[in-house]
Protein backbone atom coordinates (compact mmCIF):
# COMPACT_ATOMS: atom_id res chain seq x y z
CA UNK A 1 0.00 0.00 0.00
CA UNK A 2 1.29 3.18 -0.81
CA UNK A 3 0.42 6.62 1.21
CA UNK A 4 1.96 9.95 1.72
CA UNK A 5 3.21 10.93 4.51
CA UNK A 6 1.42 14.12 4.98
CA UNK A 7 -1.93 11.89 5.04
CA UNK A 8 -0.25 9.66 7.52
CA UNK A 9 0.46 12.39 9.39
CA UNK A 10 -3.58 13.76 9.20
CA UNK A 11 -4.57 10.11 10.14
CA UNK A 12 -2.45 10.03 13.62
CA UNK A 13 -3.63 13.83 14.20
CA UNK A 14 -7.78 12.55 14.18
CA UNK A 15 -7.32 8.97 15.67
CA UNK A 16 -4.69 9.51 18.46
CA UNK A 17 -3.00 13.00 18.81
CA UNK A 18 -5.92 15.08 19.27
CA UNK A 19 -7.04 13.29 22.73
CA UNK A 20 -3.44 15.03 24.19
CA UNK A 21 -5.26 18.21 25.52
CA UNK A 22 -1.93 19.77 25.81
CA UNK A 23 -1.28 19.43 22.03
CA UNK A 24 -2.65 23.02 19.71
CA UNK A 25 -2.78 23.06 15.89
CA UNK A 26 -1.34 26.33 14.40
CA UNK A 27 -2.00 26.66 10.84
CA UNK A 28 -1.18 29.18 8.33
CA UNK A 29 -4.18 28.73 6.39
CA UNK A 30 -2.81 25.74 4.53
CA UNK A 31 -4.08 22.85 6.89
CA UNK A 32 -5.99 21.38 3.91
CA UNK A 33 -2.78 20.65 2.39
CA UNK A 34 -0.56 19.65 5.23
CA UNK A 35 -3.59 17.59 6.34
CA UNK A 36 -3.64 19.56 9.71
CA UNK A 37 -7.26 20.27 9.33
CA UNK A 38 -8.24 16.71 10.19
CA UNK A 39 -7.05 17.78 14.01
CA UNK A 40 -9.94 20.59 13.41
CA UNK A 41 -11.87 18.38 12.79
CA UNK A 42 -11.69 16.54 16.45
CA UNK A 43 -10.40 19.71 18.32
CA UNK A 44 -11.82 23.12 16.56
CA UNK A 45 -11.30 24.78 19.69
CA UNK A 46 -7.40 23.61 19.85
CA UNK A 47 -6.69 24.71 16.33
CA UNK A 48 -5.99 28.20 15.20
CA UNK A 49 -5.42 29.68 11.74
CA UNK A 50 -3.60 32.67 11.83
CA UNK A 51 -3.84 33.54 7.67
CA UNK A 52 -1.15 33.16 5.47
CA UNK A 53 1.94 34.61 7.87
CA UNK A 54 4.38 31.82 8.38
CA UNK A 55 6.39 34.40 11.03
CA UNK A 56 3.31 35.63 13.20
CA UNK A 57 2.56 31.13 12.68
CA UNK A 58 5.78 30.42 14.23
CA UNK A 59 5.50 33.09 17.05
CA UNK A 60 2.23 32.37 17.98
CA UNK A 61 3.21 28.61 18.69
CA UNK A 62 6.46 29.62 20.71
CA UNK A 63 4.09 31.49 23.12
CA UNK A 64 1.65 28.49 23.42
CA UNK A 65 4.93 26.57 24.52
CA UNK A 66 6.11 28.84 26.38
CA UNK A 67 2.60 28.53 28.79
CA UNK A 68 2.45 25.11 28.72
CA UNK A 69 0.96 23.97 25.24
CA UNK A 70 2.41 21.68 22.99
CA UNK A 71 1.98 23.53 19.91
CA UNK A 72 2.13 21.80 16.28
CA UNK A 73 2.77 24.57 13.84
CA UNK A 74 3.41 24.37 10.22
CA UNK A 75 3.00 25.28 6.55
CA UNK A 76 5.05 23.89 3.58
CA UNK A 77 8.44 23.25 3.76
CA UNK A 78 9.31 26.58 1.39
CA UNK A 79 7.12 28.69 3.28
CA UNK A 80 8.23 27.81 6.77
CA UNK A 81 11.99 28.84 5.80
CA UNK A 82 10.27 32.70 6.00
CA UNK A 83 10.30 32.29 8.98
CA UNK A 84 13.51 31.05 9.91
CA UNK A 85 14.46 33.82 12.32
CA UNK A 86 11.52 33.51 14.44
CA UNK A 87 11.99 29.05 14.94
CA UNK A 88 15.81 30.31 15.34
CA UNK A 89 14.97 33.17 18.49
CA UNK A 90 11.60 32.34 19.11
CA UNK A 91 11.60 28.49 19.70
CA UNK A 92 15.21 27.05 19.07
CA UNK A 93 16.61 29.44 21.36
CA UNK A 94 15.11 29.53 24.39
CA UNK A 95 14.15 25.97 23.57
CA UNK A 96 10.75 26.27 23.73
CA UNK A 97 8.73 23.03 22.76
CA UNK A 98 7.28 23.52 19.40
CA UNK A 99 7.01 20.92 16.70
CA UNK A 100 7.42 22.38 13.34
CA UNK A 101 5.71 19.40 11.18
CA UNK A 102 6.00 21.00 7.43
CA UNK A 103 4.24 19.48 4.24
CA UNK A 104 5.85 19.40 0.47
CA UNK A 105 9.81 18.91 1.31
CA UNK A 106 11.67 18.70 -1.56
CA UNK A 107 10.95 18.59 -5.17
CA UNK A 108 7.81 16.52 -5.81
CA UNK A 109 5.34 19.17 -4.82
CA UNK A 110 3.34 18.63 -7.67
CA UNK A 111 3.96 21.02 -10.25
CA UNK A 112 3.89 24.53 -8.72
CA UNK A 113 8.00 24.68 -9.14
CA UNK A 114 11.04 26.27 -7.96
CA UNK A 115 9.52 28.84 -5.52
CA UNK A 116 7.16 25.86 -4.11
CA UNK A 117 10.45 23.70 -4.05
CA UNK A 118 12.26 23.53 -0.75
CA UNK A 119 15.38 21.94 -1.15
CA UNK A 120 17.63 23.24 1.58
CA UNK A 121 15.53 23.59 4.28
CA UNK A 122 16.85 20.45 6.41
CA UNK A 123 20.45 22.09 5.71
CA UNK A 124 19.08 25.20 7.15
CA UNK A 125 16.95 23.38 10.19
CA UNK A 126 19.77 21.22 10.89
CA UNK A 127 21.88 24.25 11.57
CA UNK A 128 19.94 25.28 14.39
CA UNK A 129 21.07 24.36 18.21
CA UNK A 130 18.22 22.49 20.22
CA UNK A 131 16.18 20.94 16.78
CA UNK A 132 15.59 17.48 16.12
CA UNK A 133 15.21 16.98 12.66
CA UNK A 134 13.16 13.94 10.99
CA UNK A 135 12.68 13.47 7.73
CA UNK A 136 10.68 10.19 7.62
CA UNK A 137 10.21 7.60 4.57
CA UNK A 138 6.80 6.36 5.15
CA UNK A 139 3.07 5.92 6.61
CA UNK A 140 4.39 4.37 9.82
CA UNK A 141 7.10 5.97 10.04
CA UNK A 142 5.58 9.50 9.68
CA UNK A 143 3.15 8.75 12.80
CA UNK A 144 5.51 7.02 14.96
CA UNK A 145 7.74 10.23 14.23
CA UNK A 146 4.69 12.38 14.92
CA UNK A 147 4.08 10.44 18.11
CA UNK A 148 7.26 10.32 19.46
CA UNK A 149 8.21 14.08 18.90
CA UNK A 150 4.79 15.23 21.16
CA UNK A 151 6.55 12.79 23.94
CA UNK A 152 9.95 14.50 23.70
CA UNK A 153 10.06 17.73 25.30
CA UNK A 154 12.13 20.52 22.83
CA UNK A 155 11.95 21.73 19.56
CA UNK A 156 11.34 19.15 16.32
CA UNK A 157 10.70 19.75 12.67
CA UNK A 158 9.40 17.16 10.50
CA UNK A 159 9.74 17.31 7.11
CA UNK A 160 6.76 15.21 5.07
CA UNK A 161 5.81 14.99 1.74
CA UNK A 162 2.79 15.19 -1.24
CA UNK A 163 3.17 11.80 -2.98
CA UNK A 164 2.38 8.71 -2.08
CA UNK A 165 4.88 6.47 -1.42
CA UNK A 166 5.52 3.35 -0.82
CA UNK A 167 5.58 1.82 2.46
CA UNK A 168 8.76 0.25 3.40
CA UNK A 169 7.74 -0.62 7.11
CA UNK A 170 5.00 -3.37 8.50
CA UNK A 171 2.74 -1.65 10.81
CA UNK A 172 4.12 -3.77 13.62
CA UNK A 173 7.47 -2.27 13.76
CA UNK A 174 9.05 -0.40 16.58
CA UNK A 175 10.27 3.03 16.69
CA UNK A 176 13.48 4.68 18.25
CA UNK A 177 13.74 7.67 18.54
CA UNK A 178 17.18 9.55 16.83
CA UNK A 179 18.32 5.86 15.31
CA UNK A 180 18.59 4.94 11.94
CA UNK A 181 17.82 1.07 11.07
CA UNK A 182 19.30 -1.26 9.11
CA UNK A 183 16.67 -2.43 6.57
CA UNK A 184 18.74 -4.94 4.47
CA UNK A 185 22.39 -6.01 5.58
CA UNK A 186 25.22 -6.33 3.08
CA UNK A 187 29.35 -6.19 2.81
CA UNK A 188 29.90 -3.77 -0.73
CA UNK A 189 28.52 -1.11 -0.06
CA UNK A 190 25.73 0.92 2.09
CA UNK A 191 23.17 3.13 1.07
CA UNK A 192 21.53 5.57 3.54
CA UNK A 193 18.53 6.96 2.62
CA UNK A 194 15.87 9.34 4.19
CA UNK A 195 12.49 10.58 3.55
CA UNK A 196 11.18 8.72 0.19
CA UNK A 197 15.08 7.99 -0.92
CA UNK A 198 15.13 5.23 1.24
CA UNK A 199 12.54 3.03 -0.84
CA UNK A 200 14.54 4.29 -3.68
CA UNK A 201 17.84 2.58 -1.95
CA UNK A 202 15.88 -0.33 -1.63
CA UNK A 203 15.28 -0.73 -5.52
CA UNK A 204 18.87 0.06 -6.06
CA UNK A 205 19.75 -2.88 -3.40
CA UNK A 206 17.21 -5.05 -5.84
CA UNK A 207 19.37 -4.38 -8.67
CA UNK A 208 22.71 -4.34 -7.53
CA UNK A 209 22.17 -7.47 -5.49
CA UNK A 210 20.71 -8.83 -9.21
CA UNK A 211 24.83 -8.10 -10.26
CA UNK A 212 26.12 -9.93 -7.59
CA UNK A 213 26.76 -6.89 -5.25
CA UNK A 214 25.50 -6.75 -1.65
CA UNK A 215 24.39 -3.73 -0.61
CA UNK A 216 23.61 -2.32 3.10
CA UNK A 217 20.48 -0.41 3.26
CA UNK A 218 19.92 1.86 5.99
CA UNK A 219 17.02 4.23 6.70
CA UNK A 220 17.94 7.31 8.04
CA UNK A 221 15.01 9.52 9.36
CA UNK A 222 16.45 11.82 11.78
CA UNK A 223 19.17 14.01 10.57
CA UNK A 224 20.14 15.85 13.95
CA UNK A 225 20.70 14.00 16.03
CA UNK A 226 22.54 11.84 13.61
CA UNK A 227 22.93 7.88 14.20
CA UNK A 228 26.85 7.94 13.70
CA UNK A 229 27.28 4.90 15.53
CA UNK A 230 25.29 3.43 12.81
CA UNK A 231 27.31 5.48 10.17
CA UNK A 232 30.75 4.02 11.51
CA UNK A 233 29.14 0.39 11.40
CA UNK A 234 28.20 0.78 7.84
CA UNK A 235 31.55 1.90 7.05
CA UNK A 236 33.34 -0.42 8.99
CA UNK A 237 31.26 -3.15 7.57
CA UNK A 238 31.15 -1.69 3.42
CA UNK A 239 33.83 0.25 2.86
CA UNK A 240 31.97 2.52 0.91
CA UNK A 241 28.40 4.71 1.04
CA UNK A 242 26.17 6.29 -0.79
CA UNK A 243 23.86 9.16 0.61
CA UNK A 244 20.42 9.51 -0.84
CA UNK A 245 17.70 12.40 0.40
CA UNK A 246 15.85 14.35 -1.82
CA UNK A 247 17.27 17.67 -1.13
CA UNK A 248 20.22 19.12 -1.39
CA UNK A 249 23.21 17.78 -0.78
CA UNK A 250 24.74 20.87 1.31
CA UNK A 251 24.34 20.55 4.22
CA UNK A 252 21.57 17.82 4.73
CA UNK A 253 21.88 13.84 5.12
CA UNK A 254 24.87 13.46 2.80
CA UNK A 255 26.84 16.26 4.87
CA UNK A 256 25.50 14.63 8.18
CA UNK A 257 26.87 11.21 7.13
CA UNK A 258 30.46 12.90 5.92
CA UNK A 259 30.70 14.75 8.96
CA UNK A 260 30.63 11.63 10.76
CA UNK A 261 32.68 9.34 8.63
CA UNK A 262 36.17 11.97 8.57
CA UNK A 263 35.90 11.84 12.66
CA UNK A 264 35.10 8.29 13.05
CA UNK A 265 36.74 5.82 9.94
CA UNK A 266 36.65 8.02 6.54
CA UNK A 267 35.68 5.88 3.58
CA UNK A 268 34.85 6.99 0.16
CA UNK A 269 31.19 8.56 -0.13
CA UNK A 270 28.96 9.58 -2.87
CA UNK A 271 26.02 12.00 -3.08
CA UNK A 272 22.70 11.35 -4.38
CA UNK A 273 20.57 14.51 -3.91
CA UNK A 274 19.77 17.86 -5.73
CA UNK A 275 23.28 19.01 -6.74
CA UNK A 276 23.07 22.86 -5.54
CA UNK A 277 20.38 24.00 -8.22
CA UNK A 278 16.91 25.51 -7.77
CA UNK A 279 13.96 23.25 -9.14
CA UNK A 280 11.14 23.31 -11.53
CA UNK A 281 8.16 22.67 -12.62
CA UNK A 282 7.11 19.03 -13.61
CA UNK A 283 6.14 15.86 -12.35
CA UNK A 284 7.35 14.33 -9.81
CA UNK A 285 8.44 11.24 -12.23
CA UNK A 286 10.15 13.80 -14.05
CA UNK A 287 11.97 15.34 -11.76
CA UNK A 288 13.24 12.70 -9.73
CA UNK A 289 14.46 11.75 -13.17
CA UNK A 290 15.77 14.85 -14.07
CA UNK A 291 17.47 15.56 -11.08
CA UNK A 292 18.92 12.87 -10.86
CA UNK A 293 17.00 11.07 -7.57
CA UNK A 294 16.10 7.44 -8.79
CA UNK A 295 17.13 4.44 -7.92
CA UNK A 296 19.17 3.96 -11.21
CA UNK A 297 20.79 6.98 -9.85
CA UNK A 298 22.09 5.26 -6.14
CA UNK A 299 22.65 1.80 -8.42
CA UNK A 300 24.98 4.43 -10.33
CA UNK A 301 26.28 6.29 -7.41
CA UNK A 302 27.24 2.48 -5.38
CA UNK A 303 29.48 1.58 -8.51
CA UNK A 304 31.47 5.04 -8.45
CA UNK A 305 31.50 4.31 -4.79
CA UNK A 306 33.15 0.91 -4.75
CA UNK A 307 35.92 2.18 -7.76
CA UNK A 308 38.97 2.39 -5.37
CA UNK B 1 1.91 52.03 45.68
CA UNK B 2 0.85 55.70 45.64
CA UNK B 3 2.55 57.95 43.47
CA UNK B 4 4.79 58.88 45.40
CA UNK B 5 6.36 55.80 46.25
CA UNK B 6 6.58 55.06 42.63
CA UNK B 7 8.23 57.96 41.82
CA UNK B 8 10.54 57.13 44.31
CA UNK B 9 10.87 53.43 42.77
CA UNK B 10 11.72 54.61 39.20
CA UNK B 11 14.72 57.02 40.36
CA UNK B 12 15.56 53.82 42.25
CA UNK B 13 15.84 52.06 38.83
CA UNK B 14 17.24 54.76 36.83
CA UNK B 15 20.14 54.90 39.03
CA UNK B 16 20.19 51.06 39.17
CA UNK B 17 20.24 51.43 34.83
CA UNK B 18 22.91 53.75 34.73
CA UNK B 19 25.39 51.73 36.98
CA UNK B 20 24.24 48.97 35.29
CA UNK B 21 25.06 50.11 31.96
CA UNK B 22 28.23 51.91 33.07
CA UNK B 23 29.85 48.56 34.62
CA UNK B 24 28.53 46.48 31.28
CA UNK B 25 30.11 49.37 29.45
CA UNK B 26 27.59 48.60 26.37
CA UNK B 27 24.25 48.71 26.52
CA UNK B 28 21.05 50.91 25.51
CA UNK B 29 20.20 53.88 28.24
CA UNK B 30 17.93 55.58 25.99
CA UNK B 31 14.84 52.96 25.62
CA UNK B 32 15.70 51.88 28.68
CA UNK B 33 14.98 55.29 30.89
CA UNK B 34 11.99 55.36 28.57
CA UNK B 35 10.13 52.15 30.25
CA UNK B 36 10.79 53.02 33.63
CA UNK B 37 7.48 54.88 34.80
CA UNK B 38 5.41 52.09 32.84
CA UNK B 39 7.26 48.84 34.53
CA UNK B 40 6.83 50.13 37.68
CA UNK B 41 2.99 50.40 37.56
CA UNK B 42 3.15 47.21 35.95
CA UNK B 43 4.99 45.03 38.72
CA UNK B 44 4.05 47.31 41.46
CA UNK B 45 -0.07 47.81 40.81
CA UNK B 46 -0.81 45.27 37.79
CA UNK B 47 1.04 42.35 37.68
CA UNK B 48 0.49 39.18 40.02
CA UNK B 49 3.74 37.59 40.09
CA UNK B 50 5.47 35.97 43.03
CA UNK B 51 9.18 36.31 43.30
CA UNK B 52 9.75 33.17 45.25
CA UNK B 53 7.48 31.02 42.51
CA UNK B 54 8.84 32.35 39.10
CA UNK B 55 6.90 29.69 37.47
CA UNK B 56 3.52 30.41 39.10
CA UNK B 57 1.56 29.25 36.30
CA UNK B 58 -1.60 31.37 37.19
CA UNK B 59 1.21 34.79 37.05
CA UNK B 60 0.53 37.51 34.74
CA UNK B 61 2.90 37.44 32.19
CA UNK B 62 5.15 40.56 30.21
CA UNK B 63 7.11 40.11 27.49
CA UNK B 64 9.72 42.50 26.83
CA UNK B 65 9.73 43.01 22.73
CA UNK B 66 12.23 45.55 22.96
CA UNK B 67 14.88 43.36 24.63
CA UNK B 68 17.36 45.27 24.12
CA UNK B 69 15.87 47.40 27.50
CA UNK B 70 16.36 44.81 29.37
CA UNK B 71 18.57 46.94 32.44
CA UNK B 72 15.07 48.87 33.55
CA UNK B 73 13.44 45.45 33.81
CA UNK B 74 15.83 43.52 35.27
CA UNK B 75 16.78 46.46 37.92
CA UNK B 76 12.46 46.17 38.58
CA UNK B 77 13.04 42.30 38.89
CA UNK B 78 15.71 42.77 40.95
CA UNK B 79 13.45 45.00 43.27
CA UNK B 80 10.78 42.69 43.59
CA UNK B 81 12.81 40.33 44.66
CA UNK B 82 13.46 37.99 41.75
CA UNK B 83 17.25 37.42 42.13
CA UNK B 84 20.11 39.05 43.95
CA UNK B 85 21.38 42.60 43.29
CA UNK B 86 24.60 41.18 42.72
CA UNK B 87 23.58 39.84 39.78
CA UNK B 88 23.19 43.06 38.61
CA UNK B 89 26.55 44.05 38.46
CA UNK B 90 27.53 40.80 35.73
CA UNK B 91 25.45 41.84 33.20
CA UNK B 92 26.75 41.15 29.78
CA UNK B 93 29.60 39.26 31.32
CA UNK B 94 29.84 35.50 30.07
CA UNK B 95 27.99 33.05 31.88
CA UNK B 96 25.61 35.89 33.64
CA UNK B 97 22.53 35.36 34.45
CA UNK B 98 21.63 38.73 33.13
CA UNK B 99 22.30 38.60 29.09
CA UNK B 100 22.40 41.27 26.74
CA UNK B 101 18.44 40.62 26.19
CA UNK B 102 16.15 38.82 28.00
CA UNK B 103 16.70 35.09 28.52
CA UNK B 104 13.34 33.02 30.03
CA UNK B 105 15.90 30.07 30.58
CA UNK B 106 18.09 31.86 32.88
CA UNK B 107 16.51 35.07 34.37
CA UNK B 108 14.09 34.10 36.96
CA UNK B 109 10.85 36.80 36.11
CA UNK B 110 11.30 36.29 32.25
CA UNK B 111 8.72 35.24 30.75
CA UNK B 112 10.03 34.91 27.27
CA UNK B 113 13.56 35.31 25.56
CA UNK B 114 13.55 38.12 23.24
CA UNK B 115 15.94 40.17 21.64
CA UNK B 116 15.74 40.45 17.51
CA UNK B 117 12.97 43.44 17.20
CA UNK B 118 9.32 42.65 16.38
CA UNK B 119 8.66 39.02 17.72
CA UNK B 120 7.15 39.60 21.21
CA UNK B 121 3.40 40.63 20.00
CA UNK B 122 2.85 37.23 18.27
CA UNK B 123 4.60 35.26 21.70
CA UNK B 124 1.72 37.13 23.40
CA UNK B 125 -1.12 36.11 20.93
CA UNK B 126 0.05 32.56 22.15
CA UNK B 127 0.22 33.30 25.79
CA UNK B 128 -2.75 34.77 25.54
CA UNK B 129 -4.81 32.04 23.53
CA UNK B 130 -3.25 29.01 25.65
CA UNK B 131 -4.83 31.56 29.13
CA UNK B 132 -8.03 31.66 26.87
CA UNK B 133 -7.92 27.95 26.60
CA UNK B 134 -7.21 27.18 30.04
CA UNK B 135 -9.95 29.28 31.28
CA UNK B 136 -7.56 31.31 33.43
CA UNK B 137 -7.75 34.64 34.34
CA UNK B 138 -4.40 35.94 33.87
CA UNK B 139 -3.03 38.58 31.57
CA UNK B 140 -0.36 39.05 28.54
CA UNK B 141 1.48 42.25 28.63
CA UNK B 142 3.69 42.97 25.49
CA UNK B 143 5.81 46.16 25.73
CA UNK B 144 7.84 47.44 22.62
CA UNK B 145 8.85 49.95 20.92
CA UNK B 146 7.83 52.64 18.70
CA UNK B 147 10.56 51.57 15.71
CA UNK B 148 10.06 48.34 16.25
CA UNK B 149 6.30 48.74 14.64
CA UNK B 150 8.45 48.64 11.27
CA UNK B 151 8.69 45.25 11.34
CA UNK B 152 5.92 43.35 9.38
CA UNK B 153 5.61 40.40 11.99
CA UNK B 154 4.56 43.24 14.15
CA UNK B 155 1.27 43.95 12.23
CA UNK B 156 0.41 39.84 10.77
CA UNK B 157 0.22 40.15 14.68
CA UNK B 158 -1.69 42.78 15.16
CA UNK B 159 -4.52 40.86 12.65
CA UNK B 160 -4.22 37.87 14.95
CA UNK B 161 -4.96 39.51 18.18
CA UNK B 162 -7.75 41.34 17.30
CA UNK B 163 -9.15 38.42 14.78
CA UNK B 164 -9.07 36.36 18.07
CA UNK B 165 -10.58 38.90 20.28
CA UNK B 166 -7.85 38.89 22.75
CA UNK B 167 -9.20 40.78 25.46
CA UNK B 168 -6.37 38.81 27.70
CA UNK B 169 -3.37 41.05 26.05
CA UNK B 170 -2.39 44.14 26.68
CA UNK B 171 0.11 45.89 24.23
CA UNK B 172 2.20 48.98 24.90
CA UNK B 173 3.97 51.28 22.97
CA UNK B 174 6.85 53.15 24.09
CA UNK B 175 6.52 55.87 21.62
CA UNK B 176 9.58 57.54 22.45
CA UNK B 177 9.99 58.53 18.48
CA UNK B 178 13.54 57.97 18.31
CA UNK B 179 15.55 54.73 16.94
CA UNK B 180 18.91 53.73 16.13
CA UNK B 181 19.29 56.35 12.90
CA UNK B 182 17.37 59.13 14.08
CA UNK B 183 13.79 59.85 14.87
CA UNK B 184 11.26 57.52 13.35
CA UNK B 185 9.16 60.02 11.40
CA UNK B 186 12.43 60.52 9.62
CA UNK B 187 13.93 57.02 9.33
CA UNK B 188 9.82 54.88 8.64
CA UNK B 189 7.37 57.36 9.20
CA UNK B 190 4.98 54.95 11.28
CA UNK B 191 2.42 57.94 12.17
CA UNK B 192 -0.23 57.78 13.09
CA UNK B 193 -0.04 54.93 15.11
CA UNK B 194 -3.34 54.80 17.30
CA UNK B 195 -5.36 55.10 13.84
CA UNK B 196 -3.58 52.15 12.19
CA UNK B 197 -4.61 49.96 15.26
CA UNK B 198 -7.79 51.03 15.35
CA UNK B 199 -8.16 49.91 11.94
CA UNK B 200 -6.64 47.06 12.88
CA UNK B 201 -9.49 46.39 15.31
CA UNK B 202 -7.42 47.42 18.22
CA UNK B 203 -8.97 49.26 21.11
CA UNK B 204 -6.27 52.11 21.58
CA UNK B 205 -5.33 54.85 24.27
CA UNK B 206 -2.70 57.05 24.09
CA UNK B 207 -1.43 58.64 27.20
CA UNK B 208 1.71 60.05 29.22
CA UNK B 209 4.13 57.47 29.89
CA UNK B 210 6.04 58.88 32.70
CA UNK B 211 2.50 59.85 34.44
CA UNK B 212 1.62 57.33 36.74
CA UNK B 213 -1.90 58.72 37.48
CA UNK B 214 -2.59 58.09 33.38
CA UNK B 215 -0.75 54.77 33.45
CA UNK B 216 -2.33 53.28 36.42
CA UNK B 217 -6.27 54.37 34.74
CA UNK B 218 -5.20 53.39 31.18
CA UNK B 219 -3.95 49.67 32.30
CA UNK B 220 -7.29 49.47 34.27
CA UNK B 221 -9.26 50.08 30.97
CA UNK B 222 -7.58 47.87 29.40
CA UNK B 223 -8.11 45.27 32.08
CA UNK B 224 -11.44 46.48 31.60
CA UNK B 225 -11.97 46.47 28.18
CA UNK B 226 -13.75 43.03 26.29
CA UNK B 227 -14.09 41.65 23.07
CA UNK B 228 -10.99 43.31 21.85
CA UNK B 229 -6.87 43.53 22.39
CA UNK B 230 -6.20 47.29 24.14
CA UNK B 231 -2.69 49.15 22.76
CA UNK B 232 -1.64 51.86 24.73
CA UNK B 233 0.53 54.05 23.22
CA UNK B 234 2.57 55.67 25.64
CA UNK B 235 4.35 59.03 25.11
CA UNK B 236 7.54 58.95 26.38
CA UNK B 237 11.28 60.62 26.37
CA UNK B 238 13.84 58.31 25.29
CA UNK B 239 16.57 58.96 28.15
CA UNK B 240 14.17 60.12 30.52
CA UNK B 241 15.70 61.51 33.91
CA UNK B 242 18.83 62.15 32.78
CA UNK B 243 19.42 65.36 30.93
CA UNK B 244 21.70 64.88 28.46
CA UNK B 245 20.55 61.68 27.21
CA UNK B 246 17.09 63.25 26.74
CA UNK B 247 15.68 63.21 23.26
CA UNK B 248 19.13 62.21 21.65
CA UNK B 249 19.51 59.24 20.04
CA UNK B 250 22.82 59.76 20.09
CA UNK B 251 22.38 57.80 24.19
CA UNK B 252 20.08 54.87 22.01
CA UNK B 253 22.93 52.57 22.08
CA UNK B 254 26.41 54.43 23.40
CA UNK B 255 28.29 53.31 26.51
CA UNK B 256 28.78 55.34 29.73
CA UNK B 257 31.76 56.08 30.94
CA UNK B 258 32.61 56.88 34.81
CA UNK B 259 31.86 60.90 33.93
CA UNK B 260 28.98 60.23 32.42
CA UNK B 261 27.30 57.96 35.08
CA UNK B 262 28.23 60.37 37.78
CA UNK B 263 26.72 63.34 36.16
CA UNK B 264 23.50 61.07 35.54
CA UNK B 265 23.94 59.64 39.01
CA UNK B 266 24.12 63.20 40.79
CA UNK B 267 20.68 64.58 38.58
CA UNK B 268 18.96 61.00 39.91
CA UNK B 269 19.31 61.73 43.20
CA UNK B 270 22.78 62.32 45.12
CA UNK B 271 25.02 59.38 44.35
CA UNK B 272 27.39 60.09 42.11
Amino acid sequence: MAQSTRDAYGHVLETEIYKNPDVVVVDADIASSTRAEKFKNKAPERFFNVGISEQDLLGTAAGLAAVGKIPLAGSYALFTERGFEITRNSICLPNLNVKIIVSHGGLTIGSDGATHQAVEDLAIMRSLPNLTVINPSDAWETEEAVKAAIAHKGPVYIRLGKDAVPDIHESGSTYHWNKGEILRDGSDVALIGTGRMTAEALAAADTLAQEGIQAMVINMPTLKPIDADLIEKAARQTGCIVTAEEASVIGGLGSAVAETLVRRYPVRQEFVGIQDTFGESGSSADLLKKYGLTAADIVAAAHKARET
Amino acid sequence: MTNEELTHRAAEVRSYVVKMLAAAGAGHPGGSLSIVEILQVLYGEFMHVDPQKPHWPDRDRLILSKGHAAPALYATLMLQGFFPEAELWQLRQCGAMLQGVPDMNRTPGIDMSTGSLGQGLSAGNGMALGARLDHAAWHTYVLCGDGEIEEGIVWEAAMTSAHFKLDNLTLIIDHNKLQLGGTTEDVMNIMPIDAKFRDFHWHTITINGHDFTQIKSALQEALAHKGQPTVIIAETVKGKGVDFMENNKEWHNKALDAKDAATALKELGGEG
